[in-house]
């Protein structure tokens, strides 16, 4: 039976096969990351729920695991209003060039050795202008939606995005510098060894500015002034309703997982194992602890997942930023700091100081 | 001078940033404080004011004279009453709307009430389902008082020597 499948297989044109399998490669990476998103939206309510000493939702299914479902349900089912003196065509296709960046960007993402959809050279590069390119559809959403809150929210992204993109690239300057490699496979490999060898270590400093930037980015608490709820409604969605809604939620939430999958390959090793170099390698082949132990797509998740916390942990502590002192922190700290880090790391890399940068 | 450089040091390690992120850490592991309402309630006070009622005597007649202190003392004017002369050569009340929506729940008529007849429940948990039924009458506040009578009577002896 498996014979005749395969034959089957092998008669379809070349140009179907390889189609076939790249478009079922893409299904699955986003099936999973959809999933994800959904429950992202669980998970925060129920963290930041404990965190404020409460439960969170737990009415939906069992202790309220059905909760992301009923959500998608219901904004699917509502009404889409659209303003009367909204730009009709601008107003549709703003959630769209939201999410199309945030979800292209999962291209280049390496899950594990190997484990890739596409192996490019310039990766770094293509997930900078990606993720430049979001803003837009915060900015066309808050244009288009012809209401005072919705541009004033757009503005201060735009305002915001620009301040915090420069810090965050820096960021990233550094990263390459370490590596010697735009591919996001190579930097990984580069930071092989141990713990230690990760490039945390040596670029503290720019991980820290990298992951600040990130929050901004994704205009998550305490930068989310662009959402404001006491000041601006809800920023540049309040004239969303339905589907609209959902999409820009999915395009938030997917830049968070995005943001802290990044955080973990080009800072904490990727799908690197933390035990490697501390146990000898002979425990790594042991058969089901050598496997759990070793390098391998669960560490890059666990990592990710744990960034993602991080990202719910500060939205339940840290009040909101003043607009002004937002814009304060991006140009006049973050800025330099990358800046000066930068310098050292170059006399580093001169130097050629061991482990890192020989 | 050394103040200002150790603030400056701080602000960059995120010592407070981290500080906080501590206690919410923290929090996050302790015992949480909801009350899960429909499946769990919290205690309630004798004093609770919900639902109004009107009370009877144990023999039967109703304890409202009409003095009309309760609709001169209420705030939000949500009581309503007209009253007259009945065969008997007393004073009772032909009308007794209360308007549950003006109604604030400030507890006054009962304080004003100088035969105790018009009280309020315990039960809060009452709805509407048409335009007009939040308007309640005489003889709706006096079946509530029936149904309840045994409540209302103890939560008054519970309050009585602090009266």
């Amino acid at each position: 039976m498996f014979g005749f499948l395969d034959s089957a297989w092998s008669a379809l044109p070349y140009g179907v096969r390889t189609t076939s399998l790249i478009v079922s490669k893409i299904a699955g990476i986003l099936l999973p990351l959809l999933l994800a998103v959904a429950y992202l939206t669980f998970l925060e309510r129920k963290a930041i729920g404990y965190m404020q000493v409460r439960v969170g939702p737990n009415r939906v299914g069992p202790r309220g695991w059905l909760q992301p479902i009923a959500d998608a349900i219901k904004l699917l089912l509502k009404e889409v209003i659209v303003p009367t003196s909204a730009n009709r065509a601008l107003f549709f296709s703003a959630p769209v060039l939201s999410v199309a960046p945030a979800l292209a960007v999962w291209a280049v993402i390496p899950f594990a050795d190997g484990v890739v959809l596409a192996d490019i050279n310039a990766g770094l590069l293509y997930i900078l202008a990606l993720t430049s390119l979001s803003v837009y559809g915060v900015i066309v959403a808050g244009w288009a939606s012809n209401s005072k809150y919705a541009l004033l929210g757009a503005m201060r992204s735009a305002a915001q995005i620009v301040a915090y993109e420069i810090a965050m690239g820096f960021a990233l300057v550094g990263v390459l510098m370490a590596s010697g490699s735009l591919n996001l496979s190579e930097i990984v490999l580069a930071q092989q060894g141990s713990v230690l060898h990760w490039f945390w270590l040596p670029l503290l400093p720019l991980f820290g500015v990298y992951f600040i930037s990130g929050v901004a980015e994704t205009n998550r608490a305490p930068f989310d002034v662009v959402e404001g709820e006491s000041e601006i409604v809800a920023g540049f969605h309040v004239e969303y309703s339905g589907m609209g809604f959902a999409i820009f939620f999915l395009a938030e939430y997917a830049n968070i997982i995005l943001i802290s999958a990044l955080a973990t390959l080009m800072f904490w090793g990727g799908w690197l194992s933390p035990f490697e170099g501390i146990f000898p390698t002979g425990v790594l082949g042991w058969p089901l602890i050598g496997l759990l132990l070793g390098s391998g797509i669960h560490w890059f998740l666990l990592k990710t997942a744990f960034f993602i916390f991080c990202f719910l942990w500060a939205r339940a502590t840290f009040p909101r930023y003043r607009y002004d002192q937002i814009m304060r922190l991006g140009w006049k700290i973050l800025i330099p700091v990358t800046l000066v880090w930068l310098f050292v790391e170059g006399v580093a890399v001169v130097l050629q100081v061991s482990p890192w940068f020989d | 001078m050394t103040t200002a450089l150790r603030d400056y040091f701080d602000s960059f390690t995120l010592r407070e940033l981290f500080k906080g992120l501590r206690l919410t850490g923290k929090r996050m592991f302790s015992s949480k404080v909801t009350v899960q309402y429909p499946d769990e309630k919290t205690p309630q006070s004798p004093r609770f004011r919900g639902l109004h009622a009107l009370r009877r005597y144990p023999n039967g007649e109703e304890r409202c004279i009409a003095c009309k202190l309760c609709e001169a003392v209420c705030p939000a004017l949500a009581i309503t009453i007209e009253s007259e002369m009945r065969a008997d050569g007393t004073r009772r009340t032909t009308r007794y709307d209360i308007d549950l929506f003006k109604c604030i729940y400030c507890g006054f008529c009962e304080e004003s009430c100088p035969v105790d007849s018009i009280v309020e429940t315990r039960n809060f948990e009452y709805h509407f389902e048409n335009r007009g039924e939040n308007v309640i009458h005489k003889d709706e506040l006096l079946a509530i008082g029936d149904k309840y009578e045994a409540q209302i009577a103890a939560d008054r002896a519970t309050d009585a020597p602090y009266r």
